[in-house]
């Protein structure tokens, strides 16, 4: 039989506030436990939350960002259940009246096309604290360091039909709230966390097959990786005649396999019912627009902008505008050296290489922009060749200092005194009769030896240009 | 009518997490069917094209600026904890 | 000493007659030698109110001491105070030292008067009667063997003993009237948002409210003066200016329009009880104010919709008390799920485990829209009815309550019997509507309670309204035999 994947998201995305969604408390990442749990926090007796306005701010930006309807008056709604990580026992959340109603995005296909994914909703509320494992007697040990960061729980449609598509989307949502500044989208620290809802069902069949929701997948890889071994799971059930169980399953990243996660299987009956200790929230038309305006450029927008005014292609174009800090360094280099096709070169080859290598981020990239600039501007006036900037990149990358200092240090500035390189070539001339003899007689094709000789013998430092015209001159008979 | 019985009882118990004597049961059982019938008159009462009411005062929730304004107060927050080590609040052994 | 009030207290303060320290010991010597009689205190802080009476005494010597500076007060334990025991009359919270104090708390301390003591009350202010307090029933200083009313029993008892004079409670379904009502002593639920919630132990989120419980109204003003304000710390409270509730006691009841809800005089109110609501009525006629038969049709919703909101909201409410963070914890839980339940199991009392049911099946799966959300409606329908009747009145009266207190041990097999107690104070709360019970008279030497019900933020029309009638009459001023 001919299966159809079909896969949902639920993100789950950290709100970069400084205070918590309903208290004062310090959301910075990696305190000592506990010395950010404040009363509130701790869900202490007769404790009552306040809701920050910049987690609202910031969600109806994301809402604005995926062209979704935001709800002028939304609700926060208990969901209750009991776990040592929810102090409260229930999570204050938004089920009936979410922030942010039906929106979509686009991702790219393999084959060049898009597709268009809806989003379903996303809704703030509160994180939950962190259980820790190792051994306190046989106890679990708890956090609540975390417990009541904002979070923007954006829950997509059923829409994508492979672990390809997943992630794509992933990405793309990543790509939108961090150029929003909405979050950091830290994922070893946990700010960008994703479930996903994967069943499958017969080719044509419109009905959807019983899914697993797979639990706390937090890299793009294993995003992909746990989707693929969830399909080849419920295929084989599927194939063999059984039947797929709903559940929670938890991806082993080092196992490669997903597995039932029981201790949440029992008893799932959350009692929803609205907060009574808040309010409903209320935001005007008006305030909605006035968040609209303070929207940047999002990757799309900026994508097509560079290829319209800037005359990048569409590949090298999505390529900078993925990431909002590799997309800002851009913006700098092409601005100060003022050519985009080389800018979009240099970034996307050796600065992204060097990068991806050393797992750093654009951010903080050990050459900068400012430097970046500072060595291509040193291509364009002919002080160095594309090929010795190469070199030159390398020690700026290793920290030796910037462009011109290196240049200097290293006496690798061009030669472009005509004497000097007709010397050289000269000599190359002299050494070589017989290949002299050949292109006289129409190899044309061995200028390419002499050039390569040339440049050799001057250590790569003559201007390429140059010595092409000046062989020619004296290479003909 | 409703009627608990029970395996009602106990199934509602444990969703609140809440230990009964088993010898309680049935009394728990005929007062929770008693007090069931009693809110069961609103039934009768039509509430078509009623708002829900959540709160008295039709108000809406305040905005509370963005300010860190607690500091770690582990110390005195912890010091009656019924079991704490390392700063941490121990509980039974977490099975995922 | 004990039998003047907070005004009359403070006057003395001022004069120099006595100092505060002076007036909480003798406060301090009257409790350690009858509240063994009522059992009215859970705690006692002798040495936290001599320290405060000591600094509000060098306050006023320097010159900075408002009006009450060096009262001593009782405060019921339902609020949080730090490094004091506050168990919300529950083994669950018998280990559980505040590491803060409640705003109202804070509060209190500012105006520089003195904490005696927290008082007993039903479990998580879940009962009428005081009896499902863990610490024991507490008796009513008027008849031995009588409930105090509740939940906030022990600081009715307390008002009354003239073991304080005055204390803190919170109503959510009738908590400070009905008590007010059998003790005979002055008692004020504010309109819902006025007093912040903030480190007051939730039982019902949206019905509670904190208030004071005086002998007069002119005390319960001076206490409102204090307690009542916006608090950043509670998303409920309302930022609406606080007058000064004093200002206004003295107006004239002349032209004041009453309404009478035929549905609070009819079946199951005691007949003894009407005739002293009657007369009380009667007194606001001779002094101008004009009576009118009003009808409030859901009246009988009150009770079925209450029980299904106040249960629903403290079963998610009392789910932090877990067994984890603070409070009872098991003996050698065996896993978590053996943590929670036996912590539960153990911590809590009968009612509480009732409420806490109840509402967990009310807001379960498949019920949640025919409990719940129905009684979201009704509670609308309720709220309506007020509005109405508003337009045409300026204060509802009635009873406060459908009897005189009853005998400890009387009700407490009969849950239904036991909420019936509330049914003409629960439909305020359901309304945030202010309400108060002052004392209006005496059935077989037992305190029967006026209630007077006025628009939202209308408390200063209410002690208004109250206090003329305390000039009237000196039904306020007796005190029970044995505590004179």
């Amino acid at each position: 039989m001919q299966w159809e994947v079909v896969i949902g998201l639920e993100i789950h995305v950290q709100l970069s506030t400084k205070s918590k969604i309903f208290s004062g408390a310090s959301t910075a990442y990696g305190a000592e436990p506990n010395t950010q749990a404040c009363t509130v926090d701790l869900g202490l007796p007769g404790v009552l939350p306040v809701f920050n306005g910049e987690a609202l701010k910031k969600s109806v930006m994301f809402g604005l960002a995926v062209g979704a309807k935001i709800n002028e008056r939304s609700v926060f709604d208990r969901k209750n259940y009991f776990y040592p990580d929810s102090p409260k026992a229930y999570q204050i959340s938004q089920l009936y009246y979410p922030i942010v109603g039906e929106g979509h995005i686009d991702i790219d296909m393999e084959d060049g096309t898009q597709k268009r994914i809806g989003v379903t909703r996303a809704h703030m509320e509160e994180d939950a604290g962190k259980s820790l494992h190792e051994s306190f007697h046989g106890q679990t040990g708890i956090d609540l360091n975390r417990a009541g960061t904002p979070l923007l729980e954006i829950v997509s449609e059923p829409d994508m039909r492979s672990a390809k598509e997943a992630v794509a989307y992933m990405r793309k949502i990543h790509s939108i709230v961090r150029y929003l500044g909405v979050s950091d989208g830290n994922m070893q620290e946990g700010s960008f966390r994703c479930d996903a809802n994967v069943s499958l069902r017969p080719k044509g069949q419109e009905e959807f097959g019983t899914r697993a929701e797979l639990k706390n997948i937090n890299s793009f890889r294993f995003v992909e990786k746990a989707i693929n071994v969830e399909i080849e799971r419920q295929m084989d059930i599927l194939e063999s005649g059984g039947t797929v169980t709903q559940e929670t399953r938890l991806y082993d990243s080092e196992k490669n396999e997903t597995r039932s996660m029981r201790s949440k299987e029992e008893a799932n009956d959350y009692r929803y019912f609205p907060d009574p200790d808040l309010l409903p929230i209320v935001i005007s038309a008006d305030e909605i627009e006035a968040i609209r305006a303070t929207l940047p450029e999002l990757p799309d927008d900026k994508c097509a902008r560079y290829m319209d005014q800037l005359g990048l292609s569409e590949k090298d174009a999505k390529a900078l505008t993925i990431d909002r800090d590799m997309a800002e360094y851009y913006e700098t280099v092409q601005q100060a050296v003022g050519d985009a096709k080389m800018a979009a070169n240099w970034i996307l080859g050796d600065v992204a290489a060097h990068n991806n290598k050393n797992g750093i981020e654009f951010k903080v990239c050990p050459v900068n922009a400012e430097q970046l600039s500072g060595l291509l501007k040193r291509v364009k006036d002919n002080t160095i060749s594309g090929k010795i900037a190469k070199e030159v990149f390398e020690a700026m990358y290793a920290g030796e200092g910037d462009a011109d200092t290196i240049i200097d240090k290293k006496g690798l500035k061009q030669i472009t005194d005509t004497g000097a390189i007709e010397a050289i070539i000269d000599e190359v001339i002299a050494n070589n009769p017989g290949q002299v003899a050949e292109f006289q007689s129409g190899k044309d094709k061995l200028i390419g030896f002499f050039v390569g000789h040339v440049m050799k013998a001057s250590k790569g430092k003559a201007n390429p240009g140059q010595v092409n015209q000046l062989l020619q001159q004296k290479l003909k008979p | 009518m409703s009627t608990l019985d029970k395996s009602d009882v106990e199934k509602i118990a444990f969703l609140a997490r809440l230990g009964i004597d088993e010898q309680d049961i049935p009394e728990y059982a005929t007062n929770l069917s008693n007090i069931l019938d009693m809110v069961e008159q609103l039934d009768s009462v039509d509430t078509d094209g009623v708002k829900p009411m959540a709160h008295p005062l039709d108000a809406v929730q305040r905005l509370r600026a963005d300010v860190v304004t607690e500091s770690n107060d582990r110390e005195n927050l912890q010091s009656h904890a019924p079991e704490v080590e390392q700063g941490l609040y121990l509980v039974p052994r977490v099975v995922e | 000493m004990h039998n003047k009030t907070i005004a009359e207290l403070s006057a003395g303060l001022k004069a120099g007659e006595f100092s505060s320290v002076e007036l909480t010991q003798s406060y301090l010597d009257r409790i350690n030698s009858l509240d063994e009689q009522l059992n009215s205190f859970i705690t006692v802080t002798p040495e936290l109110a001599l320290e405060q009476a000591k600094q509000a005494d060098e306050q006023r010597a320097a010159g900075n001491a408002g009006i009450l500076n060096g009262i001593p007060l009782a405060q019921k334990d339902i609020f949080c105070t730090k490094g004091v025991k506050t168990s919300c009359g529950s083994k669950m919270l018998d280990p559980f030292i505040s590491p803060y104090n409640a705003t109202t708390i804070n509060k209190f301390n500012d105006s520089g008067s003195v904490m005696l003591g927290k008082t007993n009350m039903d479990e998580f202010a879940m009962g009428s009667s005081n009896e499902t307090s863990w610490y024991g029933a507490v008796q009513n200083p008027w008849r031995k063997n009588a409930v105090p009313g509740g939940s906030s029993g022990g600081s009715a008892a307390a008002v009354a003993a003239r073991l304080a004079p005055a204390a803190t409670g919170t109503d959510t379904g009738g908590s400070i009237r009905q008590p007010a009502s059998f003790c005979g002593i002055t008692g004020l639920k504010p309109t819902y948002g006025r007093v912040s919630r903030y480190g007051m132990i939730a039982f019902a989120s949206s019905l509670d409210q904190a208030g004071p419980m005086t002998r007069t109204a002119e005390d319960a003003a001076l206490m409102l003066n204090v307690m009542a304000g916006f608090d950043p710390r509670d998303s409920t409270s309302v930022e609406e200016t606080v007058p000064d509730y004093t200002a206004n006691l003295n107006d004239s009841m002349a032209g004041l329009k009453i309404g009478l809800p035929k549905e609070y005089f009819s079946e199951g109110l005691d007949d003894a009880v009407a005739k002293v609501i009657e007369s009380a009525v009667k007194e606001y006629e001779k002094m101008g104010a004009v009576i009118k038969e009003i009808s409030l049709p859901t009246s009988n919703l009150a009770v079925p919709t209450y029980y299904i909101i106040a249960p629903s909201e403290c079963s998610s409410n009392l789910s932090r008390m877990d067994g984890v963070r603070f409070g009872h914890r098991c003996e050698d839980p065996k896993d978590l799920n053996d943590l929670y339940i036996r912590s539960r199991g153990e911590g809590f009392g009968t009612e509480v485990k009732r409420r806490i049911l109840v509402g967990t099946y009310a807001l379960s799966e498949g019920f949640y829209d025919a409990y719940y959300v129905k009684a979201q409606k009704t509670r609308r329908l309720i709220t309506n009815d007020f509005n109405q009747a508003f337009a045409d009145v300026d204060v509802i009266m009635g009873p406060a309550a459908p009897s005189t207190a009853f005998n400890i041990g009387e009700l407490t097999d009969d849950p239904i019997t036991m909420y019936l107690s509330d049914i003409y104070t629960i439909a305020v709360n359901l309304a945030g509507l202010p309400g108060m019970s002052i004392p209006a008279g005496f059935v077989n030497d037992m305190p029967v309670g006026l209630q007077l019900i006025g628009k939202h933020f209308a408390e200063s029309k209410l002690l208004n309204v109250a206090h003329q009638f305390q000039q009237a009459t000196d039904w306020h001023t007796k005190a029970p035999a044995a505590f004179k």
